[in-house]
């Protein structure tokens, strides 16, 4: 049975270089108004490569959200927000993103101010009306991407809408910066897109492995640079350093669990305060959490872009992620992530804070059982706010789910 | 008054309507106002909307987490549970997320011959929403025809705008006739003719909605109490009860924003020319919901003027638990009432009511402070 101790001598040192990106990235975007440039709020599923384009610093109020959460500052925040009228059931990240608007509080000292803000509805209606809020709060302009929801198809209308959205986005950014977009620059920034993205499926299939290199817990992390700097440079070269860093494990035999013998795949956002609470649950049972739909998302379009026609294929790439297809497709691609990284067991997150991850679920829990024939479970939260989280009542629940596994397993 | 008494006769047994009326005409559910009715008239179809009305709706537990809102886990209830076998089929216009996924487990689900996701804009406010808008329209008129093997004429269309208008208009009337006389006929009528003229038969509700209005306004009743005037702002209130607790309390509902109430008849198509062209612009330009985007003000804006236009002394938020666009707007909408002196209260409600007795209090207390 491995350790945590163990398991933390083995850490990766393309973390440590990640953090110091991160740490750098944020000193550039808190230091924008005295280097002139400008900062745009953006949401994590929205097209960046036009800021990038446009040398305008994206930030990430969800990538935001993920480090209140992480550090435990969610619980305080959200009580704020609820103290100013909003509801405990809206999405933590909104609710901990408004208090740190509202209070200049939260993890390195708030986010700084927006210049301008960037919505796209792909991922949920939720960052309409949020991004609505700080659009009155911030009083910038805001830029609403429209991506009709792909239930079962891409219709012609909906891609015509999308690229003329695109065009008005670009306008937008024109008018804000003041400055026409670089169109030589947008074929770079494509192309860094695209080798980001690549990279990062990349490191995400090598947990195909057996034993899994790293883990998905891993994978929440080394997701903030796929987020937040893609289309550059940097985004590329760590993730061929950290792919590189993987294969020099594999061929060492570093693996994420000392004795892997249970494989899982996890559903929906993370849990983001009791990252390591789950991973050491998991390892106690031997069971490798490798991989996740949620990771997934940021690559999970390459299909529909075509590298020569970077500008006009994220049309169809931005509209069709993950969170903006029907309940079915959702499920096809769990179905083909079973089968890809032979897991033993589903454990779905059903996150309070994301309807629209979250409702279809319990269909979706029910086509694995029958089709697949694996065990599934449950686990409830708000993926920012701890102090909706039972952690005797998941511990129990865990520890039922790895004994079916086990059983049927052996 | 007699003709309430037929709009309440429908809202009785709902169902059993529906399930007499299936009998010559076919009939299509749907669950949200940016529905284009006035295309499922046309194509001899008999929209019907979906209230979720059953009150237990452990039914939903199998598909939908506790923190599913109460009115898309009833209309799944009534759905699974066999309420809805009479329809032909449904429509699902993109509203929130939630009913964007009600509408994938409608469909996993359930077996009709139809089901159509009329995927509108959410963003309201630019030209190429607007043309997107108007495609949709297009796509879902032929997929209504493809769907019955039907013709669905321009002159079909000229027709059920001219009728909904007409619906739409009475039903204005009805609420200027009660915001200016509040005692003529009582708020939970109100909101039970608004409901009950979404599962009529349209020219059945239409006439009815005539009769009513032609009634009130002759009608001679002495000068009423005068109560305070509060506006109710929500999703939709199915909840006749709250009006007469109110009432009671000492204030009238004397206008709303609500899908059961003005945004549902706020509006006319224009009647002439190209008619998908002008239900779209309808939809399009119509009272917004906060579900759609127009402004990041738009919503706050509406609610002040009509609290102007209808001397509202109060407003009263009526916010469906798991609501998450009302919830949003919420506390920026009060904070821009309270800067304009306008004193506003916010009722929570999943499903049912709360005791009467606790809700009295609450109205009471609010009502003094007007």
């Amino acid at each position: 049975m491995s350790t945590p101790d163990k398991d933390k001598k083995k850490s990766f040192r393309s973390a440590k270089r990640m953090r110091e990106i991160m740490t750098e990235y944020y000193i550039n975007a808190k230091t924008a108004s005295q280097t002139g440039k400008k900062v745009a709020w953006i949401t994590s599923g929205g097209p960046v490569e036009p800021l990038i384009v446009m040398d305008v610093i994206p930030v990430y109020p969800e990538n935001y959200g993920a480090m209140i959460g992480a550090s435990h500052m969610g619980g305080d925040l959200c009580a704020k927000a609820e103290a100013m009228g909003y509801s405990t059931d809206l999405c933590s990240y909104a609710r901990a993103d408004i208090a740190c608007a509202v209070e200049n509080g939260g993890p390195i000292g708030g986010l700084p101010r927006p210049d301008m803000l960037v919505c796209c509805n792909n991922i949920c209606g939720t960052v309409l009306k949020w991004y609505e809020v700080l659009a009155r709060y911030f009083k910038v302009p805001l830029f609403v991407l429209d991506t009709p929801f792909c239930h079962t198809e891409f219709p012609d209308q909906a891609r015509a809408y999308v690229r003329r959205q695109f065009d008005e986005y670009i306008a937008f950014l024109e008018n804000a910066c003041g400055r026409p977009f670089d169109e030589e620059k947008s074929l770079e920034v494509g192309r860094l897109s695209i080798e980001g993205q690549r990279l990062w499926k990349q490191v995400l299939d090598i947990t195909a492995h057996k034993p899994a290199p790293m883990t998905a817990f891993d994978a929440f992390f080394f997701l903030a640079l796929i987020v937040t700097l893609r289309g550059t440079q940097v985004a590329v070269d760590f993730y061929r350093a950290l792919l590189g860093e993987i294969g020099e494990r594999i061929d060492q035999g570093i693996f994420a669990l000392e004795n892997e013998r249970y494989r899982i795949l996890w559903d929906n956002l993370p849990i983001w305060y009791r990252l390591k609470w789950l991973s050491d649950t998991f390892a106690s049972h031997d069971a490798c959490l490798v991989a996740d739909t949620y990771t997934t998302a940021w690559c999970g379009s390459m299909k529909y872009i075509d590298e020569n026609n970077f500008f006009e294929s994220i049309v169809e790439a931005y509209t069709r992620i993950y969170l903006n297809i029907g309940v079915d497709e959702m499920a096809k691609t769990v179905f083909e992530m079973i089968d890809k990284y032979q897991v033993d067991g589903l454990v779905m997150h059903s996150n309070r804070s994301c309807k629209p991850y979250s409702f279809g679920q319990y269909d979706i829990q029910r086509m694995v059982q029958e089709q697949k024939g694996i065990p599934t479970m449950m686990i409830e939260s708000h993926m920012t706010d701890e102090r909706s989280f039972s952690e005797s009542a998941t511990k129990t629940r865990i520890d039922a789910f790895m004994e079916i596994i086990k059983a049927s397993k052996g | 008054m007699e003709a309430i008494r037929s709009f309440q006769k429908v809202l009785d047994d709902p169902v059993k309507y529906i399930e007499t009326l299936s009998a010559r005409k076919k009939i299509i559910g749907y669950c949200c106002s940016y529905t284009p009715e006035e295309m499922i008239h046309a194509a001899g179809l008999h929209p019907f909307r979906l209230f979720g009305l059953s009150p237990d709706t452990s039914a939903a537990d199998r598909h939908l987490q506790a923190y599913c809102c109460s009115l898309v886990r009833g209309v799944l209830t009534d759905v699974l549970t066999g309420r809805l076998d009479s329809l032909s089929g449904a429509v699902f216009p993109h509203t929130c997320d939630t009913i964007q996924r009600l509408s994938d487990i409608w469909r996993l689900n359930t077996g009709f011959p139809f089901f159509a996701d009329v995927v509108l804009p959410v963003k309201l406010n630019s030209q190429s929403a607007r043309e997107y808008f108007e495609a949709v329209l297009r796509k879902f008129r032929a997929d209504l025809e493809a769907g019955f093997d039907i013709t669905i004429t321009d002159e079909a269309l000229a027709v059920s705008i001219k009728l909904y208008n007409i619906i739409r208009s009475y039903l204005r009337k009805i609420w200027e006739i009660h915001a200016a006389r509040p005692w003529l006929i009582s708020g939970s009528d109100l909101n039970r003719v608004a409901m009950a003229s979404m599962i009529l038969e349209r020219e059945t509700a239409a006439a009815m909605l005539a009769d009513l209005a032609d009634g009130l306004g002759r009608l001679q009743a002495q000068e009423g109490k005068p109560r305070r005037r509060v506006m109710l702002v929500g999703s939709l209130c199915c909840q006749p009860d709250i009006y007469s607790i109110l009432e009671r309390s000492g204030a009238d509902v004397v206008w709303d924003d609500l899908c059961t109430g003005s945004r549902y008849f706020e509006g006319l198509v224009a009647e002439g020319g190209d008619p998908v062209a002008a239900i779209a612009e309808r939809y399009y330009s119509r009272v917004i919901c906060p579900a759609k985007h127009s402004s990041v003000t738009a919503r706050a804006e509406n609610i002040v003027s009509a609290v102007r236009e209808h001397r509202i002394d109060g407003v009263i938020f009526l916010m469906l638990k798991f609501c998450d666009p009302h919830a949003f707007d919420y506390p920026d909408i009060k904070g821009f009432l309270d800067a304009q002196g306008i004193p506003s209260m916010l009722l929570e409600i999943e499903g049912g009511l709360p005791p009467e007795g606790a809700l009295t209090t609450r109205f009471e207390t609010f009502i003094e402070m007007l």
